[in-house]
């Protein structure tokens, strides 16, 4: 019996003996991530708005949409696969998988059938480099991310986050059929805000992810060490964030935005790396991750209204 | 209707698993009309003007 059998055997209204589902719509919702595709959508959004040229509203309506879902396809597999390690972690348990409101092969089944259809939709009715880029958004987060990387190196945010990165490349390239550089800025961008934001999470819960077996940064290198890295990832982020002006596709006032914002970020790296490794409160871990939140909607957000700026003449 | 149950191919549903199976289908439904509206739409943008140029 596996550790995800005796959870669901434990808990009433689990998935019957008679393998009759218990689901209810939410929780096939619940199993599409909700609150990752929206940041998914939000900068997949971004990246069409950014790209030069422009796209019927209708097609571009259905590039964010087969976006969304392949994203929440991509959770629904993540949650198939990790169900195990779901039912170990307090911050995870309830989700329908290890709390037995969906089976695994549902989950499965449901997943597979979003990916397919959000990679052959977008295809179809966009264009075939997007729809390319999406399954590889896919394949990444949920084989090389969460079945190779996630259970065996303190790496697995770094690697995986290129598959959280990719929503803006597939948005920019379902306007202009082509991968730029700018679109690789922005990739950049949540590439190097991945692994402080994880990693102050990580600090947090670093007991859940030890119970569970994940190998973050803070259970194998160290306090310390996490400390150092997120600094200097910090550093990265805070240098990215200004390139979209440096490099000419966003404002001036963009770029100042960017670099107080980035700042803001490096110094509450700092406080991270001056707590202490008993601190009961982790607040300094706390406020980063708060933080990191807001930093990068704020940043998207920033390189959306620049950009509605310039097309309404305001700014050259 | 406490521990309702519903006789179907030999399986008795529970009334609260008989209204989960109610509540997926009007959800895939509601789905499922959702994609019928939206390929129309995305068959008349694609079509176009061009529809009227195509050759018999």
């Amino acid at each position: 019996m596996t550790s995800l059998d005796t959870v669901q055997a434990h808990i009433p209204g689990a998935v019957a003996s008679d393998g009759i589902s218990g689901a209810s719509p939410a929780d096939y919702f619940a199993l599409l991530k909700p609150r990752v595709m929206s940041l998914v959508v939000f900068t997949a959004l971004t990246g069409m708005a950014l790209a030069p040229g422009g796209i019927h509203p209708v097609i571009g309506f259905v590039a964010i949409l087969c976006i969304a879902v392949g994203a929440g396809a991509s959770g629904a597999l993540n949650m198939w696969y990790d169900a195990d390690i779901d039912a170990r972690m307090s911050r995870t348990r309830e989700r329908p998988v290890p709390a037995g409101r969906v089976t695994p092969g549902e989950a499965l089944g449901f997943g597979l059938t979003l990916a397919a259809g959000s990679v052959v939709v977008l295809g179809l009715t966009v264009n075939w480099l997007s729809a390319a880029l999406l399954a590889f958004t896919i394949f990444f987060y949920v084989v090389v991310y969460t079945m190779w990387l996630k259970r065996r190196t303190p790496q697995n945010i770094v690697i995986g986050g290129a598959a959280g990165a990719l929503p803006p490349v597939v948005g920019w390239a379902a306007v202009t059929g082509t991968v730029s550089v700018e679109s690789l800025i922005l990739f950049l961008i949540i590439f190097l805000w991945t692994p402080p934001h994880f990693w102050a999470l990580a600090l947090i819960r670093s007991d859940d992810y030890a119970r569970a077996g994940v190998p973050m940064l803070p259970n194998v290198a160290g306090f310390a060490a996490t400390q150092r890295q997120i600094l200097v990832y910090a550093v990265l982020l805070a240098i990215a964030g200004v390139a979209p002006a440096i490099l000419g596709f966003a404002s001036i006032y963009y770029g100042i935005a960017a670099a107080v914002l980035g700042a803001g970020f490096v110094l509450d790296a700092r406080w991270v790396g001056r707590m202490r490794e008993n601190d009961p409160t982790m607040a300094a871990a706390l406020r980063l991750f708060g933080y990191s939140i807001l930093y990068l909607f704020v940043v998207f957000a920033l390189l959306l209204l620049d950009r509605g700026a310039q097309l309404i003449g305001i700014l050259a | 209707m406490e521990n309702a149950v519903v006789a179907e191919n030999g399986v008795r549903l529970t009334e609260e698993q008989r209204r989960r199976r109610r509540s997926r289908s009007v959800a895939i439904a509601l789905v499922l009309a959702a994609l019928v509206a939206l390929f129309y739409v995305v068959t008349i943008v694609k079509l176009g003007s061009n529809v009227a140029l195509r050759t018999f």
